[in-house]
């Protein structure tokens, strides 16, 4: 199952030139961006790796792509959202954050029933590939 | 055998103005530019032209479906201090986006200590961190040669030129390093790292400024600080030029700018020191022959006499 979360989510995967336009898009508004990284796809997952320190003082988008081909490189099989982060007074959050890398094979969510008092149902998901241990879920 | 002709449009023999093509890069202004503010250096100007034109021809070469890869514009500046290696580097900066060789034209100027880690581990993140803020601009390392440290087959340097040359390999189109430095010791830092040698195409040099040339810059830096020199005050600098010259740690227009500050502190004094009268515009803004030649470089030349 596809996983779709942040922004561009149901399109294609973004090209690393359309990367490279959204990344310069963001540094022109003056933007931080930083890379993340996860194995744990669920929706409400929120602690999500980062890799390296949020890039500051960049001018152009190339930096923040090679970042990314070394982050792809050692972590290819996960999730990568890149997200840009706005510090102006008002905002002081993350103003985009789309997905730049998925794993080969997503194998998606189940749903888990359970029975609680009476005829009372309560639900979770939890993703397949959290079965498996860290670090070996996209083998 | 036959022979294709994949060039149809040689019958049609397109035209192109390269003056006017030059007119639209923008370019020429900031070459004027150039022209105008910096005094000397005639060498260094003729190879910066060379470069502009290069890039507008491959522009229009490309164009025709004729591109051969991008130039390599990676580039070494050598000269003593205070020859005007740094504003020279900035321009570059400016004139390389005009061309649209580089995207942004900014320009990030490091030293060791800005790429050099401290401990094992450090360098690799910090010379990619600077690497990443110059992306499509110019990386402008003031002496260079510090990089390398012979003496020390353990120094973190060695890890950083290694990055540093993958990257001006990897990503030539990204970037133009500019390694700046004193000749002698820029020499012998190429001699000993044959990989920075090949990957840097354009070597410079930057000659020291003549006394007349020192004279212009010296009326140049006044002017900007809206500062003049009275005739006499001109011709008192004029002898100044040669002594300081003849002095240790000459360092061309660096040593000028310093000669100013200083004569420009006397004037003040001299201002302050006549007491209660009334100054006039004139006298605010004129340096007298007076503040310069209470300097000490007239005295030393006299004790040495």
């Amino acid at each position: 199952m596809r996983i779709t979360q942040g922004c561009f989510s149901f399109l294609p995967d973004l090209t690393d030139d359309q990367i490279l336009g959204q990344v310069q898009y963001c540094l022109k508004n003056g933007w931080a961006v930083n890379l993340e990284f996860t194995d744990d796809p669920h929706p409400r997952n929120t602690y999500w790796d980062m890799w390296g320190l949020p890039m500051f003082d960049l001018h152009d988008a190339k930096g923040v792509l090679l970042e990314l081909h070394a982050c792809r490189k050692v972590y290819g099989d996960r999730y990568i959202r890149l997200s840009a982060f706005d510090s102006s007074h008002g905002w002081e959050s993350v103003r985009i954050s789309f997905l730049v890398n998925r794993p080969k094979n997503e194998d998606g969510f189940r749903l888990d029933r359970t029975e609680t008092q009476g005829r009372v149902q309560r639900y979770s998901t939890r993703a397949y590939a959290t079965d498996r241990p860290e670090g070996k879920r996209y083998e | 055998m036959s022979v294709t002709v994949s060039a149809p449009e040689a019958a049609a023999s397109p035209r192109i103005n390269l003056a006017a093509e030059f007119s639209q890069s923008g370019v020429g202004p900031v070459l004027q530019q150039l022209d105008d503010e910096l005094v000397g250096l005639a060498p260094v100007k003729q190879r910066i032209r060379e470069i502009a034109a290069l890039l507008l021809v491959d522009r229009v070469r490309q164009r025709f479906g004729l591109s051969a890869q991008a130039p390599t514009l990676h580039m070494s500046f050598t000269g003593n201090p205070g020859t005007g290696k740094t504003t020279v580097a900035m321009r570059m900066a400016e004139i390389l986006h005009k061309l649209g060789y580089i995207r942004r034209g900014h320009l990030i100027a490091v030293t060791r200590d800005d790429l050099v880690g401290q401990y094992i581990g450090h360098t690799a993140p910090k010379t990619k961190e600077v690497l990443k803020k110059a992306m499509g601009g110019v990386l402008f390392i003031d002496e260079a040669y510090y990089l390398y440290r012979q003496e020390n087959e353990r120094d973190y340097g060695q890890e950083a030129i290694e990055i540093l040359l993958q990257v001006m390999e990897n990503n030539r189109d990204d970037l133009v390093v500019i390694l700046a430095g004193y000749a002698d010791k820029m020499d012998r830092f190429f001699q000993s790292n044959p990989g920075f040698r090949s990957r840097v195409a354009h070597h410079i040099d930057f000659p020291d400024y003549t006394d007349d040339n020192l004279l212009a810059i010296a009326e140049k830096m006044l002017a900007e600080l809206n500062y003049k020199l009275s005739a006499e005050a001109r011709r008192a600098l004029a002898d100044y030029i040669p002594i300081r010259r003849g002095q240790p740690h000459f360092a061309n227009a660096r040593s000028i700018r310093n000669a100013l500050d200083r004569a420009r502190l006397r004037q003040a004094n001299r201002c302050f020191a006549a007491g209660d009268v009334e100054l006039t515009l004139d006298q605010l803004v004129t340096i007298e022959p007076e503040d310069i030649r209470q300097s000490r470089v007239f005295q030393q030349k006299e004790t040495a006499a």
